[in-house]
């Protein structure tokens, strides 16, 4: 199996504060990886390092076989790259339909998909109908509960046709059966060959989705490893569940 | 180009002491652009304020300036915290104030300016004090009072208030609230309240400006606008928030200016200081101290 | 409703306007219309950059006395017809507009409005120091008193300016439809997100500033003509600077209607008055408006008229604030 991201050696600080220190990592083509790790520990900071919204100073991105580093946010993810924001960031202006009309627009129409503008609008709805929000398809976001704004935002990652995506606590909020339905969607999403990597404190989730688990504490990287096996972890348990 | 010793030593001693008076016009900037990330363009307007009053009770009472917006300066401060009430509300709140709260910035600045001129009239206007009017001679260099007293009482400012915002426990959460609201009400700080008195220091550090300014050069309404450019360029280049580099890249615009002016003529110095905020933010927008 | 069809309607509008003027019988009509046309064609390139992207240009002016100061320059050079003076003042402006926005644009949208302040000064500074266009001494055009078929020479100004507004608002409507209208309210939205979707932000902030300089040029190329007289404080003058501001905040700066309600009305409230109050008072009026309009109603007039067609108070369609918002501070 080809590796679609590398990650060597990643380092990245804020002034005096080391957020991330020597991550190494990859994830093949097709895999389901889960990343976890407590609050503060950097995940965030290593999507927003991947996806190009930060820069990291140490160490390299390959996604692809392309070395990512110096191109920007938006090239990434022309190159199949989509991530969800954990505080989600809609177009507010823009109703759900428009704001899936985007990344239709400026990314799969960059990759050459030159579609017409009723094939556009309908894969909009689809997209829309595969988080259930297409009833709303002409509410601004603002009219969304916190839930239905977090599978807006995956809905928009989604809509960009990535190859790799990464979800960034989409389940934060969400009942039992909504989590169900959510790790469903993913999971079809991967059958049609997307990778993805599930960033989330929901365990549940995380266990019954991964196929690979890795955690980050303190912006180091401690485990990498099968489900199981990183759960039983000493330094794990230590660190993240026994407290 | 008439190059001699006497001309650039003179014109750079001028630099470093207008450079003082620049530090203290930008200490207000520096805190409310460098700290609270709040774009006040509406300072020097502020500052003319502070320059018209002070006039007002040197003409009326005989007054020094300089005590006056002292006396004045919890007035400015009470401007400045309901200022900051009403951009709160109306704009940081609703996240608008990238465009809208520029623009409520951009009203005020005309609105205080063209008030001016309509209240004054657009002659110069001028303080009389003892030390405005006396120059000192140290050999060929020729240094004017009423430009050494308020770079003295200007130094004093910015050391007074770099004391409160690292020792004072408002001040240090002043410092904080730019980096970490959440910690900030964790400590049971309401991080609202501390913008607002921030604020209102940057508004009352205007009314000592003002006076300054006064001091140096007669004031007319619209002097203000050659400011707005000069403020946050040395507000930029010094590192946004930090007085130290404030107080160095004020000196620094001050000698260039000056330097400028002397060498090649008045009449380009107003895009010196424009010049090199556009160059710092084109090439090293973190500042020479860069945070 | 297709934009050629548009268009037309436009300059029908206009041709009606037209009509209209030359019938009250008095050129005073032409020279306030001028103004007013100017404005329209000011706050719509404004709003491109302003409105549609959420990047605040406070150097409308230093835009604007670019296109005056080529027409002078190149009216020095070798006299040419006004719609080339207006192509070329709209090529200076907008090679300009795209030189500062590609030094600036990199930044946050703060430093963009304080980089334009500076540009203006810079500007002025340069052109009072350069006597080929005449300096601070200023320049004298010389216009011709009548140009057939138009009678006096005010009235083909103002064709002229009619055209142009039409031209601009088009432009505007066009972009407002298409995938770059999307593209800019993205980055007005949101920046980040813009870009993790894919949008090229930093391109579509340069072709906005560009369009909207370019305009802003072309509206200024031909008032060396209008004012026969052109010195750098009536070009860099701050009322373009406030008008181009206040007008489409004040109505309504989410479409291209918003602008063109703004110009004509403040613009036209502003001709009546400095015949009859100061210009001093004028001004003070348009910065309480602006400052009023952007507490209270944020949307403007277009905004407040939707309230009261929907009969719901609408609140304003702003990103929702949230804590620990920019991801660059959170790990």
């Amino acid at each position: 199996m080809s590796q679609l991201l590398e990650i060597e050696r990643l380092g990245k600080r804020f002034g005096g504060f080391v957020a991330l220190e020597d991550i190494s990592l990859s994830v093949a083509a097709g895999e389901r990886v889960g990343l976890i790790g407590p609050n503060g520990s950097g995940k965030s900071t290593l999507v927003n390092c991947i996806c190009g919204t930060l820069r990291n100073e140490a160490g390299s991105v390959r996604f692809d076989g392309h070395r990512l580093d110096g191109s920007t946010a938006h090239q990434r993810t022309h190159r199949g790259l989509a991530r969800t924001f954990q505080l989600p960031r809609p177009f507010a202006s823009l109703c759900l339909l428009d704001n899936m009309r985007i990344p239709l627009l400026y990314t799969v129409a960059a990759r050459g998909g030159g579609r017409s503008a009723p094939d556009i609008e309908a894969r909009c709805f689809e997209v829309l109908r595969e988080v259930g929000l297409e009833d709303k398809a002409r509410r601004l976001p603002r009219e969304l509960t916190q839930v239905e704004m977090r599978k807006l935002e995956l809905a928009r990652a989604m809509a960009a046709e990535p190859k790799l995506l990464i979800a960034d606590e989409s389940m934060a909020g969400l009942t039992h059966s909504e989590v169900e339905d959510i790790v469903a969607l993913l999971k079809r999403l991967n059958e049609h060959g997307v990778t993805i990597i599930l960033i989330e404190h929901i365990m549940r989730a995380v266990m019954s989705f991964s196929q690979r688990l890795i955690v980050l504490v303190s912006g180091r990287k401690i485990a990498d490893g099968l489900p199981d096996q990183v759960v039983r972890d000493p330094d794990v348990e230590r660190a993240y569940l026994g407290q | 180009m008439i190059f001699s010793f006497d001309l650039l030593v003179n014109a750079v001693v001028s630099g470093i002491l207008i450079g003082g008076f620049y530090a203290a016009v930008t200490a207000g900037v520096s805190l409310s652009f460098g700290v609270l990330d709040i774009v006040n363009i509406a300072h020097p307007a502020f500052i003319i304020l502070g320059s018209y009053t002070a006039y007002l009770v040197n003409a009326t009472l005989g007054v020094d300036p300089i005590l006056t917006s002292i006396v004045l300066a919890p007035a400015f401060y009470a401007l400045g915290a309901a200022i900051y009430q009403i951009y709160y509300v109306s704009f940081e709140k609703r996240g608008q104030e990238s465009l809208r709260g520029l623009a409520f910035f951009f009203g005020l600045l005309f609105i205080t300016e063209v008030s001016l001129v309509l209240y004054f009239g657009v002659d110069y206007r001028y303080v009389e004090a003892s030390y405005i009017g006396p120059t000192w001679h140290f050999g060929f260099i020729d240094v004017p009072l009423r430009i050494v007293v308020p770079f003295l009482v200007s130094l004093l400012l910015i050391a007074t208030l770099q004391l409160v915002l690292t020792r004072s426990f408002v001040g240090r959460a002043i410092m904080a609230v730019a980096q970490d609201q959440l910690a900030l009400r964790l400590l049971a700080v309401d991080p609202i309240r501390i913008k607002r008195i921030a604020f209102g220091i940057s508004i009352a550090t205007a009314s000592l400006a003002g006076a300054f300014l006064i001091i140096i050069q007669p004031v007319e309404p619209s002097v203000g606008r050659e400011y707005i450019g000069r403020v946050f360029a040395i507000c930029v280049l010094g590192g946004m928030g930090s007085l130290p580099g404030t107080a160095i890249a004020a000196m620094l615009v001050g000698i260039v200016e000056s330097l400028t002016a002397t060498f090649y003529g008045p009449s380009w110095a107003p895009a010196v200081s424009f010049g090199f905020l556009l160059l710092t933010l084109a090439v090293r927008p973190a500042g020479l101290l860069g945070r | 409703m297709r934009s050629d069809f548009f268009l037309l309607i436009c300059i029908t509008a206009g041709a009606v306007l037209y009509a209209a003027a030359a019938a009250l019988g008095n050129d005073y009509v032409f020279f306030a219309g001028y103004v007013v046309l100017q404005y329209v064609v000011l706050s719509t390139a404004w709003n491109i950059l302003g409105g549609y992207c959420g990047y605040v240009n406070f150097g409308s002016a230093a835009f604007f006395a670019l296109g005056a100061y080529s027409t002078v320059a190149m009216h020095k050079l070798h006299p040419l017809p006004i719609p080339i003076l207006v192509l070329v003042g709209g090529v200076v402006s907008g090679v300009v507009g795209l030189g500062m926005g590609y030094l600036t644009l990199r930044l946050r949208g703060a430093f963009f409005a304080i980089a334009t302040l500076a540009l203006a000064v810079v500007l002025q500074t340069l052109v009072v120091n350069w006597d080929y266009v005449g300096g601070s001494r200023g320049a004298y055009i010389v216009r011709p008193e009548t140009l057939a078929p138009f009678g006096p020479y005010i009235r083909y100004l103002f064709t002229i300016m009619l055209m142009l507004a039409a031209g601009a608002v088009t432009v505007a409507r066009l972009i407002e439809r298409s995938r770059l209208g999307f593209g800019f309210a993205t980055i007005r939205d949101d920046e980040l997100a813009a870009e993790a979707s894919g949008v090229p932000t930093l391109r579509l902030k340069l072709v906005a500033t560009m369009i909207s300089g370019a305009l802003m040029g072309m509206a200024g190329a031909p008032f060396p003509y209008y004012i026969g007289f052109l010195q750098p404080s009536s070009a860099f003058g701050l009322d373009y600077a406030v008008n181009s501001i206040a007008m489409p905040l004040i109505g309504g700066t989410t479409s291209w209607v918003g602008p063109l309600i703004g110009a004509v009305l403040l613009g036209s409230l502003q001709q009546i008055a400095t015949v009859t109050i100061s210009s001093a008072v004028n001004l003070l009026i348009v910065g309480c408006l602006l400052v009023a309009f952007v507490i209270i109603a944020p949307n403007g007039i277009v905004g407040l008229v939707r309230q009261y067609i929907q009969n719901k108070p609408e609140d304003f369609v702003g990103r929702r604030k949230v804590e620990a918002d920019a991801p660059e501070h959170a790990p």
